[in-house]
């Protein structure tokens, strides 16, 4: 009985309290810089591509909205196009967790609403955007061991020279 | 023309007894006995008793067929009563009571002729629910105790119908 | 100063109406209030005009009849539950001169007979409906409803029994010295109590039940008969508020506002404490619904009866 006056009170008492809703359009709740919202592809601080096809995040998405074709270009994997379904996506994240390259990442901006539903899946152009994304510094190629121009075989970084299989002097 | 209420609430109250009768679905039949209930309770106000026509709506009307109507929801009737319902609307069942009941009808309209008409009061006076409970309480305070000794029986053979018997499941209250 | 019937009941009528429609919308902006949130508040100035909206939404909405229920009744069971609250504000005394039949010598009565014929909105909607969720909802409303009906009615008379009438205006007037909720406060509580399960209203809305029954007795109820029945809550929100307005906090009197401001003042506040009961409890189970109107409501309201009798005695003269 004391319990149920008591209720009504506290809850009388926040009629004066702060609301803790905003009145969206207008009022943009901040949303922390790990939210994840839409989805871009990055390039590389030598403003190449980041993303090298491996089909990792297609195979990690769950409700399997990601498709893309590899291509070759010098060395270089790239993807020939690069589709997602953001009627599909539900935001998980699995896509960016399991990319190598950096290059798939969920930046905090949901709004993408579309009156059609077509217009919801994403082409290449539409997700890939000229800067690194969250990871400023970081490039796949400068730290893996294949051979592109410009960079030879055991010249990236903390890569030993290899080893020369013609001689047999140690 | 102040008999035209009466008049109107007892012709309501006719249709709506016929109707009663005649319904084969039982809450269809239940909405035209409220319907009944509340012309009578019409009847009755058009007669000077107020007080005694809102207890027809509140008891009656309000609480009693409220229970009928609920008895009747959890029954679960489907087409087959309905249907079986139909079949005992056959002219052979009901015309035998029908014309005995127009017997009796007649029999009591010629006695109600042969007796002295009483003086009708001229003004109808509306007797107040003050007006009646002091009648209650005075000149028959002994049925109004013989009623209440009836409710306080009721009352405790429903309570030892409804008691929590322990372990043998008789009747489930809360824990 | 009395104006003409016909003026009476229009203006009621349609101050009502529009009343609850209007409650549609401020309930919603209240309960944001107390929930740290905002409710509806895009249209028209502070979102009044979402009532309007709803309303032309509601209008254009297909009403369907499901195949399965049956017609009439389905079709005449929300206007038995709006018919039966509008019914009840006649014998509301809104001021001294203002009220359509506020002199009825069974003017208590006569409130309580409708709302025992509300029941039948509910519980008829349920069985038309021809549909689990909402039979259990209508059984759920009868039984609920017609105990609630025991101790309203058990806890006006007390009142009663005070003003030696059950005239409203009367019960008004005997108000004049000391309103009735501090001799009667029992009666008041449980009155209260009462006319929350009578509306079906939120600590009370089993017949409703939204997370088990979908949406109880209205499951299957669409367009603007829903909206009857929302409708009929809400007046029913306002007349349960009147009502104790009316028997006990002294009706339209006050010291310096005009009688009709006092009255609206005090129903409205009141309108707000329902709405703050929505905001802040939390549903019973149905068996405990049960438990604290016939084993806590009844004595309660019994002890009330009692104890004013024996009061009155004491003090009649002579
Ligand atoms: S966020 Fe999840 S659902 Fe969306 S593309 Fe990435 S893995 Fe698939
Ligand atoms: S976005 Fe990352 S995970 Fe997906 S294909 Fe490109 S490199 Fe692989």
């Amino acid at each position: 009985m004391f319990g149920i006056l008591r209720t009504l009170w506290l809850t009388f008492l926040h009629m004066g309290h702060r609301r803790v809703t905003v009145g969206y359009p207008e009022h943009k709740p901040p949303l922390p810089p790990r939210y994840r919202g839409r989805i871009i592809l990055s390039r590389d601080p030598d403003g190449m591509e980041r993303c090298v096809a491996c089909n990792l995040c297609a195979v990690a998405c769950p409700v399997d909205c990601i498709s893309l074709q590899k291509a070759e270009q010098d060395g270089r994997w790239y993807p020939d196009y690069f589709r997602i379904n953001f009627s599909r996506c539900i935001f998980c994240g699995m896509c960016e967790e399991a990319c190598p390259t950096y290059a798939i990442q969920l930046i905090p901006d949901f709004e993408m609403s579309e009156y059609l539903r077509p217009n919801l899946v994403y082409e290449k152009e539409d997700l890939l955007i000229s800067g690194t994304g969250k990871y400023p510094d970081y490039s796949f190629f400068r730290v893996a061991g294949v051979k592109i121009p410009g960079k030879d075989k055991g010249e990236a970084e903390r890569e030993a020279p290899p080893v020369d299989i013609h001689t047999l002097l140690p | 023309m102040s008999d035209l209420p009466f008049i109107l609430f007892s012709l309501v109250a006719a249709c709506a007894a016929l109707m009663v009768v005649t319904r084969a679905v039982p809450v269809h039949a239940l909405l035209y006995l409220v319907v009944l209930l509340l012309s009578l309770a019409g009847v009755f106000q058009a007669l000077g008793a107020p007080f005694a026509a809102m207890l027809e709506i509140i008891i009656y009307a309000g609480a009693v067929m409220v229970l009928f109507v609920f008895v009747v929801m959890m029954l679960n009737l489907g087409r087959t009563d309905r249907d079986r319902e139909r079949h005992w609307m056959a002219p052979g069942i009901w015309i035998g009571p029908a014309i005995l009941s127009c017997l009796l009808l007649a029999a009591l309209c010629i006695t109600l002729r042969a007796m002295p008409p009483t003086a009708a009061p001229d003004t109808l006076v509306s007797i107040g629910p003050q007006a009646v409970g002091i009648m209650l309480y005075g000149p028959y305070v002994l049925s109004v105790e013989l009623a209440s000794f009836l409710l306080l029986a009721g009352l405790v053979s429903a309570f030892h119908i409804g008691r929590n018997i322990r372990g043998t499941g008789a009747a489930t209250g809360e824990a | 100063m009395t104006a003409p019937m016909p003026v009476i009941i229009g203006v009621t009528l349609a101050v009502l109406l529009g009343l609850a429609t209007f409650l549609t919308w401020f309930e919603r902006r209240l309960l944001g209030l107390w929930q740290d949130r905002y409710g509806p508040n895009r249209v028209g100035p502070g979102g009044i005009l979402q009532a309007v909206a709803d309303g032309i939404k509601i209008l254009f909405k297909q009403d369907w009849i499901p195949p399965f229920a049956d017609r009439g009744v389905f079709v005449l069971a929300p206007a038995i539950g709006m018919m039966t609250v509008l019914l009840s504000f006649g014998v509301v005394p809104v001021t001294a001169f203002w009220s359509i039949a506020g002199n009825l010598n069974v003017g208590l009565l006569f409130v309580l007979a409708m709302m025992g014929m509300g029941v039948y909105g509910v519980v008829l909607a349920g069985w038309a409906s021809n549909s689990k969720y909402a039979l259990l909802g209508g059984m759920r409303a009868a039984a609920q409803m017609i105990s609630y009906e025991v101790f309203m009615g058990l806890s006006v008379l007390g009142v009663v029994m005070q003003t030696g009438s059950f005239t409203m205006r009367d019960i008004v007037l005997a108000q004049s010295g000391l309103w009735f909720i501090v001799p009667q406060v029992l009666g008041c509580v449980v009155f209260t109590l009462a006319g929350v399960a009578e509306t079906h209203r939120l600590p009370f809305d089993l017949p409703e039940g939204e997370n088990e029954l979908g949406a109880g007795f209205h499951t299957e109820y669409s367009g603007m008969k829903f909206g009857m029945f929302f409708l009929a809550e809400y007046a029913g929100v306002v007349l349960i508020s009147a009502l104790l307005v009316t028997l006990y906090l002294g009706g339209w009197q006050g010291p310096l506002l005009p009688p009709a401001l006092w009255f609206g003042l005090k129903t409205g506040a009141l309108v707000c404490l329902f709405i703050l009961l929505r905001a802040a409890l939390p549903r019973p189970r149905y068996d405990q619904l049960m438990a604290l109107g016939w084993k806590i409501l009844l004595p309660l309201s019994l002890l009330n009866i009692a104890a004013t009798g024996a009061i009155l005695l004491l003090h009649a003269p002579g």
